[in-house]
């Protein structure tokens, strides 16, 4: 049944949505959810925004001149730089997860996927290993404003690609077992549109937080 | 794939392809590598900290776009979901630059006298 | 086709009725179900916030009062707040949007059914949670420690520092969980608007009240998520170490917290009035055999005040110092919301104008509404005067104010509601002349608890305060307003009662009873499990008031003939009521309607979110209870595991 699908070069055409808009319900109660998400991220970052600069000690994001003297940042730009590669390439892997889905191209579809929460869980390890370095030469939960609004913003964005990348490999599974075909596209392009908004976000919180004073 | 099926088939635009995704990916490493510039341009006093900072929200803004109305798949579906994401991430911009205006700018301008 | 096909298989019915155990309600995903049990539960804890309301009235009746102690009034007066905005007034309106937004618009439930029921469940639990602060009164060397640094919750006075018992962790626990509860039903509520109307619905067809819900929710949607930050971060503070708030070891900003606070406060009073005013906008006309004068203004003004609530948070913080540009944005933002508010008084004055009044004790609150707001608004007007809210912020001027918009406006609007959908919602009418008892007893009681603060405000009394002393000149006042009050809660109870014997014995009230014109008054009361039979094609803004087409659409005066099951204009027979009410005994199975069928992990996955935050109050105690701070993963694992469960489930 695959290949059928996958010769004809379309998805399955599906019967017509019976809705007020012709749109689906789950997809529009999703985009309400990203908006919801966009308070949330806005709250956060904007509270980064606020305390930005107003930290009383160190350890301090960017270099700065103290009395005199060069204090050197806390931030690691060179890694983070890489691991903000690492989620944009994510995107792309999902995007391509998605087109697969909708050819009924099981087998890559579930690689894409598969590769999509693997390039994810590479950007949540140098993010733990972030957070542990920083701990580790002093820059605590509590340590200064900086600490608290960045571990808070940053924290809340790792654990919603933590949640991303479970919900990818629980698709991936269900795509082993055969039960991901393009009539069920839909529960991919969701997952898709969920993990493209936390890259958007990251797309937001790396210049505002690493590159920008 | 519901009604993104029948937009594809019906709608004047081509469906993205795989090489068009591709494309837009490699947008955004050159527009990212660009915001990496501008930091190190502002480090090594190339820039001001005001015109890298200029420089670098505007290519991050660009990406956001590329990514929501490309990835996201916004600027070919319905504008249905354009409309509910569109206000509520304007309301997100206002309260971060509300809240960076009332503790960065505007203490800073005192009343007369 | 329809009468013979009733007659032939009403005998036969029965088998397959909507099941009536605990179990049932425990796991059902009817819309109709989840309204009521939201209304039954949030009006038992209305009645528990008018009893903080009183005590706080008896404290403050006598100068020097010892009535309650002052660590105990700070309590009440929180708990008083908190308890009405997000476990009363909310859920009230919650429930008027469960149980009327799928019949307005002619569906058969809302868009997601089991989310519905989750959403529900966890308010449940949450309101369970915040109360049991006052429980721990019952532990030895605890003392209650229910919520204590104001419904707003002001840093420092509620960092750690300065509030060191378990008080303020309710309250950040406690309304997070509640907090998800609201966000969750309005994505289902937005879409179930936008994406389940019958054909024909266009948006400005649809019910006053329908697009009022809609604006509402999308504020909901935005504003929460801004407070669910706020009190995170507070959170943080009080159990994990951040200092976002600490102002004197960090050097953070009190302000921080007003920001967040009120960018989420302020749609949040517009959250609680805008139903509020969908619902009065259906009993006017429906009580002045008029249509709603304006709808189209209507209808942009509501998205006009929803828009513009967003822009005036800082109308609450004119005393701390923004800075005259701040000041000034605000004070002019908040003056150009009363344009619109204004706009949709006129229009309900303009609906009464000519109609052929019936005083109804819902027309009754309904006009009662219109002039109770209308002095709430006035002083909300004084307030967004920047230089004179100087004057009058933090004092009973602002007490005065939120209660003639809160109770003159949301309470009394909602007792419209009630009087005038309860037939719908069970069936049989509520007792009018109880209902007038209540509605005089209300009306004089929050005049005489309320005005007066007006004066004591100006005068000089501060808010918050847990007694006052004698030779201020507050004495006289603070006594009829503590008058007022029990007039209030007399009032309240007669309602109670009313409630209560209608269900039991009222008379039975038939699908039209007042003669209204939109779709849920053409079905059966209470309706089927299904709602409709067959869903409607609507092709007017009031499909029951559609007259003789050769008439002008729109003319009222249709009214049900009781022995015919008839709707009749001007003497004229116009349209019949296709589904009398025998037919309400026939079940969804029988009609080839599929229904979503009932599930337990709304309330499994709800009790999991409960534990995830509830458990995190042991992080504050000793020894080997603050190991019990861990049982937050458990309730994580048991959410995740709800979700996997409930993705899966068969049949949804």
């Amino acid at each position: 049944m695959d290949h059928a699908h996958a010769m004809s070069g379309h998805a399955a055409h599906p019967a017509h949505i019976d809705t007020s808009t012709g749109l689906d319900s789950r997809k529009m109660a999703f985009w309400g959810f990203i908006g919801s998400e966009c308070l949330l991220f806005g709250s956060l970052i904007g509270t980064y925004m606020a305390y930005k600069g107003k930290s009383l000690v160190g350890p301090y994001p960017h270099d700065t001149v103290i009395d005199g003297q060069l204090v050197e940042g806390i931030l690691n730009i060179p890694l983070t730089t890489i691991s903000t590669f690492i989620l944009l390439m994510s995107s792309v892997t999902m995007v391509l997860a998605l087109s697969a889905t909708q050819r009924g191209d099981r087998s890559w579809s579930v690689r894409w996927l598969l590769t999509t929460a693997f390039l994810g869980s590479i950007f949540l390890g140098c993010q733990v290993y972030e957070f542990t370095h920083f701990n580790h030469v002093g820059l605590k939960l509590g340590t200064n404003l900086f600490s608290s609004s960045f571990y808070l913003l940053t924290g809340f964005h790792g654990a919603h690609v933590t949640v991303g990348v479970i919900y990818l490999i629980t698709l991936a599974f269900l795509g082993i077992r055969g039960r991901l075909g393009p009539e069920k596209a839909l529960n991919v392009e969701i997952a898709g549109l969920y993990w493209h908004f936390v890259d958007v976000i990251w797309i937001v919180i790396f210049p505002l937080v690493y590159l920008i004073k | 794939m519901t009604s993104e099926t029948r937009e594809i088939i019906h709608d004047q635009h081509t469906h993205p392809t795989n090489s068009f995704y591709l494309w837009i990916g490699v947008v955004l490493f050159v527009l990212t590598m660009l915001e990496v510039a501008g930091y190190i341009g502002e480090v090594k006093g190339i820039l001001g900290v005001g015109a890298a900072a200029l420089i670098i929200s505007v290519l991050s803004a660009a990406k956001f776009i590329l990514v929501v109305a490309f990835y996201m798949h916004l600027k070919f579906d319905s504008k249905v979901f354009t409309g509910i994401f569109v206000f509520p991430a304007l309301l997100g911009t206002v309260v971060i630059v509300a809240l960076y205006m009332l503790f960065h700018v505007l203490p800073g301008i005192l009343p007369p006298g | 086709m329809a009468s013979t096909a009733t007659a032939a298989t009403a005998p036969h019915v029965a088998a397959h009725h909507q099941p009536t155990g605990l179990w049932s309600w425990i796991t059902t995903v009817d819309h109709k179900r989840i309204g009521i049990m939201y209304g039954v539960v949030s009006f038992l804890w209305f009645l528990v916030g008018g009893l903080e309301a009183l005590l706080v009235r008896v404290q403050l009746a006598v100068p020097n009062n010892t009535f309650i102690s002052a660590d105990l009034y700070n309590q009440l007066f929180t708990t008083h707040a908190v308890t009405m905005v997000f476990l009363a007034l909310m859920p009230l309106t919650a429930a008027f949007f469960n149980f009327l937004v799928p019949l307005q618009i002619g569906a058969r439930d809302v868009a997601f059914p089991r989310l519905n029921a989750l959403s529900f469940w966890i308010f449940f639990f949450g309101g369970i949670y915040l109360n049991i602060s006052f429980l721990l009164a019952l532990v030895p060397g605890m003392g209650s420690q229910a919520p204590n640094g104001g419904w707003f919750a002001y840093p420092p006075v509620t960092t750690l520092a300065y509030n060191p018992g378990l008080n303020m962790d309710f309250y950040v626990l406690g309304l997070q969980i509640v907090g998800l509860s609201s966000i969750i039903a309005s994505l289902n509520f937005i879409v179930t608007i936008i994406n389940l109307r019958a054909p024909g619905m266009r948006l400005m067809r649809m019910p006053i009240f329908t697009w009022m819900v809609l604006i509402t929710n999308v504020l909901i949607v935005t504003a929460l998520a801004v407070f669910t930050i706020a009190s995170t971060q507070l959170m943080f503070d009080r159990l994990f170490g951040t200092v976002f708030y600490d102002a004197a070891r960090a050097g953070a900003d009190p302000l921080l917290w007003q920001h967040l606070f009120w960018m989420f406060g302020h749609p949040e009073v517009y959250i609680l009035i805008l139903p509020i005013m969908g619902m009065v906008s259906e009993v006017l006309p429906t009580f002045s055999r008029k249509p709603l004068f304006g709808y189209n203004v209507m209808v942009f003004s509501g998205i006009l005040i929803g828009w513009l609530g967003w822009g005036v948070w800082s109308h609450h913080m004119f005393a701390t110092g923004l800075g005259p540009i701040a000041d000034t944005f605000f004070s002019l933002a908040t003056m150009l919301i009363a344009i619109p508010t204004g706009i949709k008084i006129f229009n309900w004055l303009g609906t009464m104008w000519g109609g052929a009044i019936r005083f109804t004790t819902a027309m009754l609150f309904a006009i009662g509404f219109i002039g109770m707001f209308t002095v709430g608004g006035i002083s909300g007007v004084m307030h967004s005067v920047a230089p004179a809210d100087l004057q009058q912020t933090d004092t009973y001027f602002v007490v005065a104010h939120i209660h003639y918009v809160f109770f003159g406006g949301t309470v009394m609007g909602l007792w419209a509601g009630m009087y005038y959908w309860y037939p719908k919602v069970f069936g049989r009418l509520m007792d009018e002349r109880l209902g007038q008892v209540h509605f005089w007893l209300t009306l004089i009681g929050m005049n005489i608890t309320f005005f007066p603060m007006h004066f004591l405000g100006l005068y000089g009394m501060p808010r918050r305060i847990f007694t006052y002393a004698e030779d201020l000149g507050f004495n006289e006042m603070n006594m009829l307003a503590t008058l007022g009050s029990f007039l209030i809660g007399i009032g309240t109870l007669v309602f109670a009662i009313n409630l209560f014997t209608a269900w039991k014995r009222g008379r039975i009230a038939g699908p039209n009873p007042w003669g209204a014109s939109t779709l849920e008054w053409s079905i059966p009361s209470p309706p089927p499990e299904y709602n409709f039979r067959e869903l409607p094609v609507v092709r007017s803004r009031m499909p029951l008031w559609e007259g003789d087409p050769t008439k002008e659409p729109g003319i009222p005066h249709g009214r049900r003939d009781e022995d015919t099951e008839d709707v009749t204009l001007a003497g004229t027979k116009v349209a019949e009521l296709e589904y009398p009410d025998a037919e309400s005994k026939m079940s969804a199975h029988d009609l080839g309607i599929h229904l979503p069928p009932p599930s337990y992990w709304p309330i499994v996955m709800a009790f999991g979110i409960t534990l995830v935050f509830g458990m995190l109050i042991f992080r504050h105690a000793g020894g080997a209870l603050h190991n019990l701070w861990y049982g937050s993963a458990v309730g994580l694992l048991l959410t995740v595991y709800s979700i996997y469960r409930w993705a899966f489930e068969p049949g949804h």
